[in-house]
């Protein structure tokens, strides 16, 4: 199964993405789907690239979206509804990123697969079914399209020659937008920092205190 | 806006801080660890230099790569040997305790922490596995994470969380003879859809849900992620707090009593606020059973795979594609689907009650020519007190495979899998393609006593048919 190496992984902060689409379609994609679990005897996350949905590329014998060598410089994922559901295998987004994928742009994700892309640096955007089917369409009429991620104004932007200029809104939450354009989504150190606070909050806790 | 609700309350109790943009900082009353998703989480551990800040709050076991023949080291699988071992290298490293093969006490996470008496009402309860909301039958707030946040939870005994919404989903009757809380959560999510609960907690409530043993809330809330919710509780009450008491990390002696006082008044209260409410009623509730590709396509057992006509504009790609991956004709009844494979055990339906439940129906009857059948016990302690009733012994002279404890072929990441497109009737909690090790494989979701009667019958079967229910 082809992969191809990957270029460099999310660090500081995520104000925009530029690269082209793959879409994937269909709702409710689970993240078993996404790498099956045979790929998930590991200690590492290195190797996982190959896992990515290796059952559906095994059944559609290289013409599934990833394997097409149109899609082989593809960075943004385009999806559709309840994205990642399932199992909280963090493997899933660490498969579709050591892949080549930077971006998500889909009508929905399920929760902790958003929270593990995050956690990760890599932005889950939602958007309407209509701006989905379209940007579906256009990679498919025009796979060297280049998409362009504005972070900040919440926008994906299309340059193609063949199927024009468009450009569509996309939503991100407060929270988590935040902490994408202040590279904060890597939030260890933030939380450990709050230590003091975190013994305030244990010690009250009538559990971890005799129910006292 | 949810207010005065058990989430709400445990919530509150939890918070540690504020977190630019909108999240807030929670912390994590029981972390439990298991081996396929914490190696990596220690490894970032270890490359920021940081320990582990709560230990005593963290605890280990041993479920998804184990084996259910042979258990002896080294696993025959080299590289399900290495996860073990790297597991219990970082316990030993950061002073964990680590329930591991033999012990007497390991098994599925979900069915040790509540068997042990870890798991009890008031705590958040966080877990690399996206069944940890099995937690919240007790009444704590338990939800599944990735390995970033494992990591987090390790270094800081915290996450970074958005609170959640409230659904509370009232369900009045009773569940009818040979309906069990598989088939009530099999309807639940039947109805509500696999992405109705995204963005909620799920607050199950209600004379039905009251009427619940403690196992059978488990079943529940275990698949509350099914549906889309994340987390998913029950509210504590006599049958919580009976289950309790006596178990080795419960509460004794006069804490007992502080325990009980506390963790009653955290029940949400009759003026609790919800953000949304949905009825049951479980009189209306058949044995449940899943025909197509997600835990959303389930009907009664007494009914047809949904035509397309009978399935929402917005499902049908999705009834196709199942048609397709099942071979099943829309319109034509799921009894009577002939099986291959027959699965008893899993996070949902591993533990004593629900091998009482498949063993009074294969008593004294025979697997059918050509079905392979098995059941693997959720833990040691499962698998002992089975053994003590006699049940491996039913099991075994109906032609039953009685197995040692692990998650087996719920997901298949240990020697048991289905193979090409074989069928498996399987008392687990996901139906997905390739689900259950074979890419082709396919899975019909059901209670326990489901899989017992397709067992010995060698297809789909009301098993109201076999109880004489």
């Amino acid at each position: 199964m082809s992969t191809r190496p990957a270029s460099a992984l999310p660090s500081g902060p995520i104000r925009q993405h530029r690269g082209r689409g793959v879409a994937v379609v269909g709702t409710d994609i689970d993240t078993d789907r996404i790498i099956p679990a045979r790929f998930l005897k590991c200690v590492t996350f290195d190797d996982l690239a190959r896992g990515a949905f290796a059952d559906d590329r095994m059944e559609l014998a290289g013409s599934h979206p990833f394997d097409r060598s149109v899609h082989q410089e593809a960075s943004v994922l385009v999806v559709n509804s309840n994205f990642g559901c399932g199992s909280s295998r963090e493997h899933a987004p660490q498969a579709l990123m050591r892949w080549g994928i930077r971006a998500l742009i889909g009508e929905s994700y399920a929760e902790i697969f958003f929270g593990n892309c995050l956690a990760m640096g890599i932005p889950c955007l939602s958007a309407e079914p209509a701006t989905v089917r379209a940007l579906q369409e256009a990679i498919a009429a025009d796979p060297g399209a280049e998409l362009l991620l504005d972070l900040e104004a919440l926008e994906v932007e299309l340059e193609s020659e063949f199927v024009g200029a468009n450009r569509w809104p996309v939503h991100l939450d407060p929270g988590p937008h935040q902490m994408l354009l202040s590279g904060q989504w890597d939030g260890t150190a933030q939380l450990v920092a709050h230590d003091a606070q975190l013994t305030a909050t244990a010690s009250a806790l009538p559990y971890l205190n005799g129910f006292r | 806006m949810s207010a005065g609700t058990l989430y709400d309350k445990v919530w509150d109790l939890h918070r540690v801080a504020e977190l630019p943009g909108g999240s807030t900082q929670l912390f994590i009353g029981l972390h439990l660890i298991h081996e396929v998703t914490s190696p990596q989480a220690f490894a970032a551990l270890r490359d920021l230099g940081l320990g582990v800040r709560h230990p005593e709050r963290t605890v280990a076991t041993v479920d998804h790569i184990v084996p259910t023949t042979s258990q002896a080291r080294p696993l025959a699988d080299p590289l399900a040997e290495e996860m073990l071992a790297t597991l219990e290298t970082n316990c030993s490293q950061h002073g964990i305790t680590l329930h591991g093969l033999g012990s007497g006490r390991q098994g599925i996470v979900h069915v040790i922490a509540p068997e042990l008496g870890l798991t009890q009402p008031g705590m958040t309860v966080a877990c690399g596995d996206s069944h940890t909301s099995t937690h919240g039958a007790f009444g704590a707030i338990a939800f599944g994470i990735g390995t970033s946040q494992v990591r987090d939870v390790l270094a800081s005994q915290s996450l970074a969380m958005a609170k959640l919404k409230v659904r509370r989903i009232w369900v009045d009757g009773r569940l009818q003879s040979g309906v069990y809380a598989k088939d009530l959560v099999l309807h639940i999510i039947r109805t509500l859809g696999v992405k109705g609960g995204v963005g909620y907690a799920y607050e199950f409530a209600g004379p039905a849900i009251e009427a619940l043993s403690m196992e059978e809330r488990m079943t529940l809330c275990n698949m509350a992620i099914e549906g889309g919710a994340r987390c998913g509780y029950v509210n504590p009450d006599a049958t919580t707090f009976a289950y309790l008491q006596g178990r080795p990390s419960a509460p004794s002696g006069e804490a007992w009593q502080r325990a009980v006082a506390w963790w009653s008044h955290l029940a949400s209260g009759p003026d609790a606020v919800f953000d949304d409410e949905v009825r049951f009623d479980a009189a209306a509730i058949a044995p449940t059973i899943t025909w197509g590709i997600t835990p959303g396509q389930g009907i009664g057992v007494d009914e047809t795979v949904p035509t397309l006509e009978q399935t929402a504009p917005e499902e049908r790609p999705l009834a196709q594609e199942a048609y397709r991956y099942m071979d099943l004709q829309p319109g034509s009844p799921i009894a009577g689907t002939p099986v291959d494979v027959c699965f008893i055990g899993s996070c949902t339906n591993g533990r004593i009650s629900d091998l009482q439940a498949a063993a009074a129906v294969a008593k004294g009857r025979q697997v059918a020519a050509g079905i392979k059948a098995f059941v693997v016990p959720g833990s040691e302690q499962v698998a002992a007190a089975a053994k003590a009733e006699g049940l491996d012994a039913v099991f075994t002279a109906a032609g039953f495979e009685w197995r040692e404890p692990g998650c087996s072929m719920c997901l298949a990441m240990n020697p048991d899998r289905l193979e090409g497109r074989q069928v498996s009737a399987s008392s687990s909690n996901r139906n997905f393609k390739g689900r259950q090790g074979s890419a082709t494989g396919r899975t019909l979701l059901m209670s326990p006593a489901m899989v017992a009667a397709a067992a010995i019958t060698g297809r789909v079967t009301d098993v109201r048919e076999l109880l004489g229910a």
